[in-house]
């Protein structure tokens, strides 16, 4: 069995205030992920306060873009195509909710290598995702 | 202040349809409630309370409130998902013990054939940009949790189908469950893939239909004709992804069980039917492992080979038939977890699949999504 990766129409998401440096980043080839000048810990999805000690110094920190399949799902019947949802815990430590991409979604297995890269969604918002390292 | 022994459930109604046409959402809200008070031996009169999530219509409890000709002085509309209803159950016994209510109702109802939408709560939600553009749904949510259970500790399909087996063992004896079918291990397995690891036949089933359950202060209940099922214990805790700490491998039942337990002064080995909340397989497996009747990654191992069946393994559960056959009015199943525990205590469950001198049972829902966030929350019941 094999499920090769396909195209889907993404809507654009709904950006409250605050969240647009992220998927300028995005839109440049770069993920961010919010660190906290207080505690040192990053976090995701990113808040304007650290969710770990209430801080509001937080910023916005390039990721190196790698990291493992926390978790994943392939979904067969939600969505004109299937398509492979999961959790990657980046080298930063934490872990974001994306897509797997670019691939056979049959052979992602969990603990696996992946490298973020971006694909577009509608409205000209670019989103990050990950496929095989 | 502790609720235990301060409130009892004292009525229930579940709707007895599966697919409804022609009839509203309120109707449907006051037809369960009429239910619950004919139960109980009360009128809307009696009524001081009441209780409602999101599938009520309206802005909060006041335009049902309005509909169903009450006069309150408390109302709660708690939305947790699912497991609303235990928050609300636990909610209205503690009103009861704070002396600001005496009889309280809690309705659910919901149009779950209408169609099931991608999750969105709104575009407020501070997740929505870094979640919606992935696809999730509650489906593949849920599915993460077993994906990641089965590689973390060895989990496979069969021991999940074993829940959709024992549920489906109960239903066939429940004249109104929506699936009626006794299924085998190899049925669920060899039903379609839909979110990996997830089957068909891992989900539950989707209805039109409601609840409703009556709590009441102990002087009530023993004016009335009923027999007495008393609150001795509840807990609740939401569990989310703790800022980018993900960990899919438990719930929210590793809080609100302790709390809830401690409170009843009862062990897991003290229970002696569990209406596990049955979204998914994955949900009763986790669930079992966090409210202490195995251990943590033993939930598999302890729901094969019938031991959820009653009369037959060691922990009866869901003998209505569940989620997973029986019904899930509005997806959202909690008002019949609460319901099938309480016929458990009166001995009013199907003979086939009435447990033996139950005098404790557990009641627990799992609402929102095991992937991302969800409200947990555990009732503890004795029979008086």
């Amino acid at each position: 069995m094999a499920t090769p990766y396909q195209e889907r129409t993404i809507p654009a998401p709904h950006l409250n205030e605050g969240d647009a440096p992220y998927f300028e980043a995005a839109a440049q080839g770069k993920l961010l992920v919010k660190f906290c000048n207080d505690c040192k810990q990053y976090h995701h999805y990113p808040r304007a306060l650290c969710p770990f000690c209430f801080s509001d110094r937080t910023e916005w920190k390039e990721a190196k873009g790698t990291g493992t399949v926390y978790s994943y799902s392939i979904s067969r019947a939600s969505g004109p195509v299937p398509y492979a949802i999961a959790y990657v815990t980046l080298d930063e430590g934490v872990s974001m909710m994306t897509n797997i991409v670019d691939c056979d979604l049959d052979t992602i297995r969990c603990g696996q290598k992946v490298t973020v890269t971006f694909k577009p969604a509608e409205g000209g918002v670019v989103i990050p995702m990950f496929k095989p390292a | 202040m502790s609720i235990r022994g301060k409130a009892y459930v004292v009525g229930i109604y579940e709707h007895p349809a599966r697919k409804i046409e022609n009839k509203s959402l309120a109707r449907l809200h006051a037809e369960v409630a009429k239910g619950a008070l004919e139960d109980a031996g009360l009128t809307t009169r009696d009524v001081d309370a009441y209780f409602c999530s999101s599938d009520a219509p309206g802005l909060g409890g006041i335009n049902m409130i309005d509909y169903l000709g009450l006069t309150v002085r408390h109302s709660d509309s708690t939305n947790t998902g699912g497991s609303s209803y235990l928050y609300h159950v636990a909610h209205a016994a503690e009103t009861i013990a704070a002396g600001k209510c005496n009889v309280a109702l809690v309705t659910c109802a919901g149009f779950g054939r209408r169609g099931t939408l991608a999750r969105d709560h709104g575009a407020d939600v501070p997740e929505g940009a870094f979640e919606t553009p992935y696809g999730p749904v509650t489906l593949n949510l849920y599915a993460m949790a077993a994906m990641r259970h089965m590689y973390q500790y060895g989990t496979t399909s069969e021991q999940l189908a074993w829940v959709k087996v024992a549920a489906s063992h109960h239903a066939q004896h429940n004249p109104n469950a929506l699936l009626k079918k006794v299924l085998t291990v190899e049925d669920v397995v060899n039903s379609p893939l839909i979110a990996d690891p997830l089957h068909r036949m891992d989900c539950c089933v989707v209805t039109d239909s409601g609840g409703a359950v009556i709590v009441a202060k102990p002087e009530v209940a023993k004016s009335l004709k009923r027999p007495l099922v008393k609150l001795i214990g509840a807990g609740e805790s939401p569990k989310g992804q703790m800022g980018g700490k993900v960990d899919l491998t438990y719930t929210g039942a590793v809080r609100s069980g302790p709390i809830a337990f401690d409170e009843a002064g009862v062990k897991p080995s003290d229970i002696k039917y569990a209406s596990i909340y049955d979204s998914f397989t994955i949900t009763v497996v986790m669930t079992l492992e966090d409210l202490g009747f195995c251990r943590k990654g033993e939930g598999g191992k302890f729901v094969m080979d019938g031991n959820l069946i009653s009369g037959v393994g060691k922990l009866p559960f869901n003998t209505d038939g569940g989620g997973m056959c029986n019904n899930h009015p509005g997806n959202r199943g909690g008002i019949t977890k609460i319901i099938e525990a309480v016929r458990q205590l009166r001995g009013e469950s199907h003979p086939k699949v009435q447990v033996r001198n139950c005098d404790i049972a557990l009641a627990h829902g799992t609402g929102g999504s095991l992937g991302t966030r969800h409200g947990s929350a555990t009732l503890i019941m004795e029979r008086e």
